[in-house]
C-alpha cells in the first residue's frame, strides 16, 4: 500500500500528489512512469513520475481529473492508501549533456517536462521553459520549472504571462536564439504543431507520448504507436520518442477508442467527491 | 506398485470411463463460470478403479512434472482421499490448475495402457478431483517443508512455472522470494486464461498454500525496471527467472492499428485480470461486437474467441491459415468452441484489416490458403490461392498468433546469453550463462504450455538446490 502524503489541487482539473513509493523515489529517471491501480475493480493508470524526493521515499503524481478513475484517484485525501504503484516503467529520457533546451508543456504536460527540466538542469543544460494553459488558473509548475531555468508562461485568454498558444512563444524563443533539443509534452495537438515548428529547422524533438495501457511492461501492445514507419509500444519502446517521426494522426485516433464508454462510466460515477474535474 | 485392493483387473476393463458434467454449450457461452463441473466424489472412485496400476506406468513419464499417477489414483480407489491429496501435492504443488488446463490427451492419457483399446483413464479429471478436495479441506492440506536451509532464492514471475519453482524450493526448506510485474499473481493463469475454464479461486488457493509454506510474494516489481537481475545477485545466493514470453506478435498486416485490433494479450488482460466484462462496475472497459474475428488455433485463440462469445458476440470466427487438424489447441478447447457455437474458417490468412470512416475495424479481408509440402515443423506448409480474397465482416479483431520474448529483463541483464530469438539460453540443468541464475518456461521456450513452464520450474528447483548444496555459503550475503 502507498499512503498519500500530501495532495494539491494546483488547477482546476488538475492535482499533484506525494505518495510513498520509496525504491521508485530512490531510482526514477525523467521520463519514467508508474502504473497505478487505485484498488479492486480500479483501472491500472500510467502516470509521468513528476518529481521525487528519495530522502522521504516519496514520489509525486500530477493526475488530471478526467474520468472516473482519476477522479476517484484525486479524491482520496492524505493518510488513505493507494493499493499498487508498479515501476519505474518506460525508458529514461535521451537528455543532452551541454548545450540549451526548449522544454514546451501544456496544459497536464507541463507535470511532464519537469523531471525532463531537473535532468537538464542537473547536468549543466540551460533550459528554457514554455509552458501554458487556457487562463492563469490553469497554469501549472510554474514556481518548479523557475527553479531550473527562464520560464515563459502563456494563456489562451492573456490572463496571465504572454496572451496565445504555447507553440506561438516556441516559434519565437526557436527565432530568437538556437536550441541543441526540444522536449514537448502536452495535448496530441500541441506536440504535433512544435514538431511541425522544429522540423524545417531541423532541430531535434522529443515528445512523450500517452496512449491507452494496460500492463506498462510490453505485454499487451495496447499502447502501440507508429515512429517512423515501425509500430512500437510506447511503454517499453518510450514513451518518448523523435516527434518527427511519430504518427500523431493514428495516436489522437486510439486515444479515442474508449471514449463512449469512457463517457458511460464517468456519468454513472455520482459520488460526491467525484465531481472533481466536471465543468 | 499392487494394489490393496479387492478388485480384479478383469473388473477395472470393464467399467467406462467417466463422462464429466459440464453446462451446457448454449448456456455456457453467455456466462463466465465454469464450464467443466468436475466428478462427484463417488463417480471419481469409480474412475480410479478404471485404473490397472501398470508396473511400469508409462503416464508418470508422459508427464513433464512426472506426477506419481497410479500412486494417487491407488490411494483415491481404496478411498483414502487424504493420502492421494498429500501423494499428489507432494509431486505438484497446483493440481487444480493442471487437472483443469494440461493438454493430458498428449502427455499422461495418451500413454495410458487402457487407450490402447477404448478410453484411457481420466487422469486429468482424477486430478482435479482430488485437488479441489484437497483445496475445500483449506490449509490442512499445506506442503510439507524441510527445516530452514538459510539459503535465499529469487524467483522472476508468478506463472505457473515460478509458482511450481517456489513450491519445490520451499518444501526444500529455502528462502523464496518471488516477484510478480502485475498487481495480482498467477501470471498467465490470472490475466489469460479465462474464468470459465480456470476459476480465478482457484488460483488464489494454490497460491495462498505456497504463501502458508513460507513463500514471499512481492508484486508491482518488474524485474529489468524495478530490480535488475545483478541488484538481485547480491541479495540471493540463486535466482530463477519465469517471466515468460511477454511481448504479443501481430501480423503485420495494413489495418492492424484500427480502433478494436487487440492483441490476444491486450484483450485477455482486460477481461481476465481487469474483470472488463463487468464493465462498468469494473473500471476497465473492452470493446464489445457483435462480429469478432480471432486470428491464431492455439489455447489462446480459442480462449479469445470464447471470451467473445460470453461477451455478447453473435457471430465469433477462428480464422487460421491450415485445417482443423493441424490446430495447436487443447482437442478439449476446440470441442467446447465448436459446442459453443465458434465458427471456424479454415485454410484462411488474413492480409488486412478494412476500417470505416471513424477507423473503427468494419472487415476483415483474407487470402484463401491451400497446404503444401511439410515445413521445418513437420507441419503442411499453407500457401495462398492468387486471387482468392475474401472479406469476413467484423468489429473486433483478436490476434492470437503468438507472443515473442519480452526484451525488458534481458536487455538490462549483459551476460545473459540469448538465443536468436531473445529467449534465454539454458544448458541441460536450466542454468543460464550466469552462475546461480536459472531460467525457464516461455522466456526459454518460447511461447509453449503451462504444463511445460511447471516441468522447467521442478526441474529449475532440482538444479538449484543442487547448485546451493555444491555453492559456498552465505553467497548472497556479499
Amino acid at each position: 500500500m502507498h499512503v498519500i502524503r500530501s495532495k494539491a489541487q494546483i488547477s482546476p482539473n488538475v492535482t499533484r500528489i506525494e505518495v510513498d513509493a520509496p525504491r521508485i523515489a530512490a531510482i526514477r529517471q525523467p521520463g519514467q512512469f508508474v502504473i497505478v491501480r487505485r484498488g479492486d475493480g480500479a483501472e491500472r493508470i500510467p502516470l509521468t513520475i513528476a518529481d521525487a524526493d528519495p530522502q522521504v521515499g516519496t514520489i509525486t503524481l500530477v493526475i488530471q481529473a478526467v474520468g472516473k478513475s482519476t477522479r476517484e484517484l484525486v479524491a482520496l485525501q492524505p493518510g488513505e492508501a493507494i493499493a499498487d504503484i508498479a515501476g519505474p516503467l518506460g525508458k529514461p529520457t535521451e537528455l543532452i549533456e551541454s548545450g540549451r533546451a526548449l522544454c514546451v508543456g501544456g496544459g497536464v504536460g507541463t507535470a511532464v517536462v519537469h523531471p525532463i527540466a531537473q535532468g537538464l538542469h542537473a547536468r549543466g543544460v540551460d533550459v528554457v521553459s514554455i509552458i501554458g494553459g487556457r487562463s492563469k488558473e490553469w497554469v501549472i509548475f510554474e514556481s518548479d520549472l523557475k527553479r531550473l531555468g527562464e520560464v515563459i508562461v502563456c494563456t489562451d485568454d492573456g490572463s496571465y504571462g504572454r496572451k496565445g498558444f504555447v507553440t506561438d512563444a516556441a516559434r519565437d524563443a526557436l527565432a530568437a536564439r538556437p536550441f541543441n533539443v526540444v522536449y514537448a509534452v502536452g495535448p496530441v495537438p500541441m506536440m504535433r504543431a512544435v514538431a511541425s515548428l522544429t522540423r524545417p529547422l531541423g532541430v531535434h524533438t522529443i515528445v512523450s507520448l500517452n496512449p491507452v495501457m494496460v500492463d506498462g511492461t510490453g505485454m499487451c501492445g495496447g499502447c502501440r504507436v507508429v515512429v517512423g514507419g515501425q509500430n512500437l509500444f510506447a511503454c517499453v519502446d518510450g514513451p518518448e520518442f523523435d516527434g518527427h517521426q511519430v504518427d500523431f494522426d493514428l495516436l489522437m485516433e486510439r486515444l479515442g477508442t474508449y471514449r463512449e464508454l469512457e463517457q458511460e462510466a464517468a456519468s454513472r460515477c455520482d459520488n460526491g467527491s467525484c465531481k472533481i474535474g466536471l465543468k | 506398485m499392487s494394489s490393496t485392493n479387492k478388485i480384479t483387473t478383469k473388473q477395472r476393463l470393464q467399467i467406462d470411463r467417466q463422462k464429466m458434467a459440464e453446462q451446457a454449450p448454449l448456456i455456457r457461452n453467455a456466462n463466465f463460470s465454469e464450464v467443466n463441473l468436475g466428478l462427484p466424489e463417488k463417480v471419481a472412485l469409480i474412475e480410479a478403479e478404471r485404473c490397472l496400476q501398470c508396473r511400469d506406468p508409462k503416464c508418470v513419464s508422459g508427464c513433464p512434472v512426472m506426477v506419481n499417477i497410479p500412486k494417487f489414483i491407488d490411494l483415491l480407489s481404496q478411498g483414502n482421499l487424504e493420502g492421494a491429496a498429500r501423494s499428489l501435492l507432494s509431486d505438484n504443488a497446483l493440481p487444480s490448475v493442471t487437472g483443469r488446463v494440461c493438454p493430458q490427451e498428449t502427455q499422461c492419457e495418451v500413454e495410458c495402457i487402457r487407450g490402447n483399446k477404448g478410453l484411457p483413464v481420466a487422469i486429468g479429471y482424477l486430478e482435479r478431483f482430488v485437488g479441489d478436495w484437497a483445496n475445500g479441506k483449506g490449509q490442512g492440506f499445506g506442503l510439507e517443508v524441510a527445516p530452514p536451509t538459510h539459503r535465499k532464492v529469487a524467483i522472476v514471475g508468478s506463472g505457473p512455472g515460478g509458482l511450481t519453482a517456489a513450491g519445490e524450493l520451499a518444501k526444500l526448506g529455502h528462502s523464496v522470494t518471488v516477484y510478480e510485474a502485475l498487481h495480482k499473481p498467477g501470471g498467465v493463469l490470472v490475466y489469460g486464461i479465462p474464468e470459465f475454464r480456470l476459476p480465478k479461486k482457484i488460483v488464489e488457493t494454490e497460491v495462498a498454500r505456497l504463501e502458508n509454506a513460507g513463500v514471499k510474494i512481492v508484486c508491482n516489481t518488474i524485474i529489468g525496471r524495478t530490480y535488475t537481475i545483478q541488484e538481485l545477485q547480491k541479495e540471493f545466493d540463486a535466482i530463477f527467472i519465469a517471466n515468460g514470453a511477454g511481448l504479443p506478435v501481430f501480423m503485420d498486416v495494413p489495418g492492424e492499428n484500427l480502433k478494436g485490433v487487440y492483441s490476444a494479450n491486450e484483450y485477455l488482460t482486460r477481461v481476465n485480470l481487469m474483470a472488463a466484462y463487468d464493465f462498468p462496475r469494473a473500471d476497465t472497459p473492452v470493446l464489445r461486437g457483435a462480429r469478432v474475428v480471432t486470428v491464431g488455433a492455439g489455447n489462446v485463440a480459442m480462449d479469445s474467441a470464447r471470451t467473445a462469445k460470453r461477451l455478447g458476440a453473435e457471430c465469433s470466427t477462428i480464422v487460421y491459415r491450415r485445417t482443423r487438424k493441424e490446430m495447436p489447441a487443447r482437442a478439449e478447447e476446440v470441442h467446447h468452441a465448436g459446442e459453443e457455437a465458434i465458427q471456424f474458417e479454415f485454410l484462411a490468412a488474413p492480409v488486412e484489416v478494412l476500417g470505416d470512416e471513424k477507423k473503427r475495424v468494419r472487415a476483415i479481408r483474407c487470402i484463401r490458403m491451400r497446404l503444401g509440402e511439410p515445413d521445418a515443423s513437420g507441419r503442411a506448409r499453407p500457401e495462398p490461392i492468387p486471387g482468392s480474397d475474401f472479406e469476413i465482416p467484423c468489429d473486433i479483431v483478436v490476434v492470437a498468433v503468438g507472443t515473442r520474448a519480452n526484451p525488458l529483463l534481458t536487455s538490462t541483464c549483459p551476460g545473459l546469453k540469448l538465443n536468436k530469438h531473445g529467449n534465454i539460453a539454458v544448458d541441460e540443468n536450466g542454468m543460464t550463462t550466469l552462475p546461480g541464475v536459472f531460467a525457464g518456461g516461455d522466456i526459454v521456450r518460447g511461447a509453449a504450455t503451462v504444463i511445460l513452464a511447471m516441468g522447467d520450474g521442478k526441474r529449475a528447483a532440482r538444479a538449484i538446490d543442487n547448485y546451493l548444496k555444491g555453492a559456498p555459503t552465505g553467497a548472497g550475503n556479499t
